[in-house]
Order: structure tokens, then sequence, then C-alpha cells
């Protein structure tokens, strides 16, 4: 038989197969997809959590770090972030292409349209070059300048879902809006942006929806602005109020540097040796110098990877979906060994080994894509489960994509193939004789 | 066509040997009609399923149709059975849930054969055993002897050098055998060689020749 003509007659009986025996196919059908489901939820919380966020930029976006921390404390990394000093410090420099400093805050919004009530808005200080490094896309107007940020202007881009809420989505560049402690003057609007994290500050971000506005890097400190995010102090402050904590070691501050190659990405690395030198030379920077500039992909792995709770998860799944698959094994065993006669005289007729396998693995795999297929559905309701037990929004965070929808079905094939090896070779194993015999 | 010669088949437990072929001998020529009998346990089905490849043996030689089928592998097995050996069983084995028409189909599908070569083997073969107008039946639609037509259609639709009938009666009432008999001995008289076992002496005796078994080996073989 040609091997086209023998794919189709498998496909045939298979088909017949499955509707003979439609209960039991309906349970092998569910077993794999609720298997295929859990674990396709969970690889892909894992998998968004480890995504390229920007591969068109991520080689070039640098993570900096400079070692500024706890002579006594044993780590092996710098701290996270770094404090107002030093970021300052290299803010004036300007050593790299392009560079920003950042920090969540909280503001209080008031809007225009007085029936509304004023919110608190999740808000981001930040410099000039954010939204070149990243790139942010602009429905209307732009970024501030780098003067306007010297000069502690009071400028502020908003996101679309915030200009949506405020303005009902109309250009709103050059209007006036009320943030907390003052009038400030919109330049720009955010297009419809969703990135799968906010990787740029993976001390506060992770998975979620940008932020409501942004404002310059300056007015977190010129408007006292309410700081939001991860602290930490190794030294007691010396002296109270924002000018103590301003000039202590204190870390708060996310800062990136774009840097094109590996030439800018040694120079910047050089001036940050130097300026921790230079400091040392001032009593600070007790510990020995580890400064750093770490690529985007390098830092997710390192400080924004997944959580260990997603690894925990993704293994008890894969456990689940192991149960799930030895549930089917055993009704594939019951179901193919049911067609023991049926092998008999195939056998007799001319059927090998080698085709019975075939005409069986055909079947598996048939009801392994349905497998996938309802799997792909659970994964998606899974997902939809996990976004709705988390209480941030996390806008296309958990969202399946085509990559992952191939992979469940890739996977349940795979998955069924494989469990149905050892119920397809017994039950093509059987003696034909005894079951022309006896039938 | 069959050549069998010391062909020596043990089935083994932990505690027990059971010697269901002992020194076998038989040469079977093209065209012949030979019918193997003897008492319950006395080897017969064994000869017939090593005879028709599906079970092996221990020792001894075995010639199909001029091939050694000694060392041959599954693949080459199954492909000898499908072209060259027809069965007929007791059961009649038909697939319960395929019809009559798909039935026949088993063994050309594993042969190769177009689409429209199936069907005109298949219609052949149902026009002959006297099926031709019901190829849509499913078998448990039919009387048993009808059944056994379709087995025997089924064997003969690959055209195979011999037919191994398996007590291709012993399920029928008088009639219906004596049907099946005098189509066995149609399709001999064409020239397909014939190896029925039996129990029945008034069976055997339509035979050219009877050879009768016990204890495994062949003790006697007789003319009709």
């Amino acid at each position: 038989m040609q091997g086209s003509g023998l794919l189709a007659y498998n496909f045939w009986l298979a088909l017949r197969n499955i509707r003979r025996n439609v209960v039991l196919s309906i349970l092998m059908v569910v077993a794999i997809g609720i298997g295929i489901g859990a674990s396709m939820s969970m690889v892909t919380v894992n998998y968004r959590f480890q995504a390229n966020p920007i591969p068109e930029k991520s080689d070039v976006l640098h993570y900096v770090r400079l070692d500024s921390g706890d002579p006594n404390a044993q780590n092996d990394a710098p701290p996270n972030q770094l404090t107002y000093l030093d970021a300052t410090a290299l803010l004036r420099a300007k050593r790299a292409f392009r560079e920003a400093a950042m920090s969540q805050a909280r503001m209080a919004v008031v809007p225009p349209d007085r029936e509304q009530r004023p919110f608190f808005a999740r808000a981001r200080a930040t410099s000039a070059d954010f939204f070149a490094m990243f790139n942010a896309p602009f429905a209307h107007g732009g970024g501030w300048t780098a003067a306007e940020d010297e000069g502690a202007e009071q400028v502020v881009v908003l996101s679309a879902p915030t200009n949506d809420r405020l303005f009902g989505g109309e250009n709103s560049v050059g209007r006036t809006l009320r943030l907390a402690n003052g009038d400030y003057r919109i330049v720009g609007v955010l297009d419809e942006w969703e990135p799968s994290t906010l990787f740029w500050d993976t001390s506060s971000g992770g998975p979620g929806p940008v932020e409501d506005v942004f404002v310059p890097w300056s007015l977190i400190v010129a408007n006292a602005l309410q700081r939001q995010g991860n602290t930490n102090c190794w030294k007691p402050l010396d002296g109270t109020g924002l000018s103590a904590f301003l000039n202590s070691e204190c870390v708060w501050i996310q800062y990136w540097a774009e840097l094109r190659n590996e030439a800018e990405h040694d120079d910047y690395v050089a001036f940050l040796d130097a300026y921790a030198t230079e400091q040392k030379a001032l009593g600070r920077f007790p510990r020995p110098l580890d400064n750093r500039a770490t690529p985007l992909m390098d830092w997710i792995a390192e400080d924004g990877g997944v959580p260990n709770e997603a690894r925990v998860l993704l293994g008890l799944s894969i456990l689940f979906l192991a149960v799930c698959l030895i549930n089917t094994l055993g009704m594939l065993l019951a179901k193919f060994l049911g067609k023991a006669s049926e092998i008999g005289i195939r056998r007799a007729l001319g059927a090998s080994r080698g085709r019975l396998m075939q005409q069986y693995l055909v079947e598996a795999g048939i009801i392994g894509i349905a497998g996938g297929l309802l799997g792909i559905a659970l994964t998606w309701a899974g997902l939809r489960g996990i976004d709705g037990l988390i209480d941030e929004d996390l806008g296309s965070f958990l969202v399946i994509d085509w990559k992952m929808a191939l992979a469940a079905v890739g996977l349940a094939i795979l998955a069924t193939l494989v469990t149905s090896i050892y119920p397809t070779w017994r039950a093509c194993s059987v003696q034909p004789s005894v079951y022309l015999k006896s039938n | 066509m069959l050549s069998m010669r010391d062909i020596t088949k043990t089935y083994r437990t932990e505690l027990v040997q059971t010697h269901a072929l002992k020194n076998f001998s038989l040469e079977v020529a093209e065209g012949e009609f030979v019918a193997i009998t003897g008492p319950s346990g006395s080897g017969k089905t064994t000869f017939l399923n090593v005879a028709g490849l599906l079970e092996s043996f221990d020792s001894g030689v075995y010639s199909l149709d001029g091939r050694n089928v000694a060392g041959l592998g599954d693949r080459e097995l199954s492909k000898l059975r499908n072209e060259k050996i027809g069965f007929i069983f007791q059961s009649f084995n038909l697939i319960p849930d395929l019809n009559i028409f798909d039935n026949v189909d088993v063994p050309l599908r594993y042969r190769g054969f177009s689409a429209a070569e199936r069907k005109r083997r298949i219609e052949e073969a149902l026009e002959r055993v006297g099926l031709a107008g019901r190829p849509k039946h499913l078998p448990a639609q039919l009387s048993g002897g009808q059944q056994q037509r379709v087995g025997i259609a089924r064997a003969l639709a690959g055209s195979p050098r011999f037919l191994l009938a398996d007590e291709p009666t012993g399920n029928l009432d008088s009639q219906m055998a004596e049907g099946v008999l005098e189509l066995l001995e149609e399709i001999n008289a064409a020239g397909t060689t014939i190896i029925m076992v039996t129990h029945d002496p008034d069976l055997a005796a339509r035979a050219q020749r009877e050879v009768h078994v016990k204890d495994g080996m062949l003790v006697q073989s007789l003319a009709a």
C-alpha cells in the first residue's frame, strides 16, 4: 500500500474507532486537555516572565548598578538600585548614548471634568531619554526635553487609558492637568502600549499596564513627589528630612543606559569604576569595585525573572500532566487490548506489527490533537483564572499567543504518542492465533 | 507448493512442555485439496498456524511456494501471508463493525492495490460467493453460512496461491455446510490449493487426500 493510502486508511479507521468508543475517547481527550491546560497555563506564566519585552533593543539597553553597599553584607552583586547622589552624578556626566534615572511615584489626579472624582495615579518620574530608550509609542505630542527636565518644568505625559479617562481619548496635548501639587502641561499622550512586563523597574514593576502618568525626573525632588517602590538603606541617615534622605546611602532609583556596542559598554563600565574610585577617596563605596551595566535580558534573568512560586507551580502542573497521561495510558491500554481480536484478524490477513502500530498511533495522534485543542481553551481559561486571582491588572501579560498555542497542540500530540507507545505495542504483540481460534 | 520437513513445535510453560508437532513432514502439491484430520489436541491447529505463518516453529524446514520461511522477519512474513495465503476460519472472524465490502477490503488494503483494483476484486469475490447484492450489510445481518461466504470472499479477493481452512463448516448446519463445501470444491477446481482442517470424516472424504495427525505427528496420508 502506498504511504499516503495507508495513512488515509489508518485515519479512516481511527475516526471509526473513536466514534465507536466515543465516551472513552472523550474521557481521554478531557484528561489530556486538562493536563495540557494546567501545564501550559504555568508554562505561559513562566514564558511571559522570561520573554524579551523589547527584542529590537534588548541588546543595547543596560541596567546600571554601582556597589555603594554595606561592606559587611554577604552579597555577591552590587545593590539593585542607586542612591540619589550617584544617579544625579551619572545623569550629570551624560556618558551614555541615552540614559534615564527613574522611580515610581503616586500622584493625585484632579480630572478636568468636575463630575469625575479625583483619583490616585501610578506615576513614573524619569529622565527625558526614557521614551526614546524604551520605544514608547506616542499618539499625540512627545516626551519632554532634557532642558525641561533640568528646569523642573511641570509637564506630563499621559498613558492612553489615562487620556481616555480624563479627556475621552481626544488629543489633550497643550492642555493643563491638575496633579497632586500643581498644574502640569500635557506634552504627550502615549499610544496603546503593552510591554509584556514593566521591565524598566523590576523592584516594583513586573507584569501590568504601563504607568498612568510620566513626569520629569527632577520633579521627584522639586515637587517632593510621593515615591513608591523599594528603598534600602544600609547606613542610618545623617539627619532628618528630604535633604538627609537625598544625601544618604539609601538606594531607590533605577538607572538605565543605552550603550550601542561593546566599546560603549566597556567605556561606560570604566567610567563607573572611575566614579566609584573617586567616591572611595571621599569615604564612600567601602566594598571592592563591582560596578555593572547589565544587558536587559541578563538583568531579567538575574533579577526580574520567574518568581519562585511560578517555578513551583510549573513543576506541580507538569506532575499533574503526568498523572493525566498515566490515566490516558490506562484508558488506551484498555481500549487497544479490547481490539485484540480485530488485531489478530488483521495480522492473519497480512498486516505487519509495524502497520498496526501505525494505525493505532494515528488514532492516538487524533486524540492528542483534540486534547491539545481542548488544552488551548483550558489554558486560556486557566490564565484568565490566574489573572482573576491576582489583584493587579496584568493587562495582556497572561495571554496565550500563537506560539504557545502551537506548543500546546504539539505537546499534546507528543505526550499522547509517547503515552500510547506501550499500549500500542502491547496490543500489536498479541498472538493472533489465540484470538482467531477463540473469537 | 507447501513443503514441511521435520517441523517441531513445542509450547513451554514453567512446569510443562507440550510437543505440539514432532518431526512433522508434509508435501502439498499445487492444486491439491488436502484434509487434515485427527482428534482434539493432536496438533492440527498448530500445523495450520505454522503453515499460515501465524506461529513460528522450533526446528525443521518449511518452504512456502518455494521460499524457505525460516529467519524471515515479521514484515516479510506478513507480506507472504497477505500475498500467498487465504484464511477461512471456523468462527468466520469478520470484523463486526465493518460492512461486507470493507471486510473483504482488509487484506487488499495491506496489499497496496489501487482503489479501482480493490473495488473490482471485491465485487468479483462477492459475486463468486453469491453475495454481490449485499456489500453494505454488516456481518450481524447475515446468516452463518453467508458470513462464511464473506470469509471465503475475503480469502479469495487477493488471489492467494492456497487457502487454509480451519473447520470451515464447524459452525454451520448441514445445508449451509454443504453449500460452503461445494464452493470450496469449485475454488479448488479453478486451481487454488486448499488445506482444510476438519473433524468431520464425511468432509475429509470430499478432499483429494486425507492426512491424519496424532500426537503432533503425521500418521497416515491417504488419497480419498
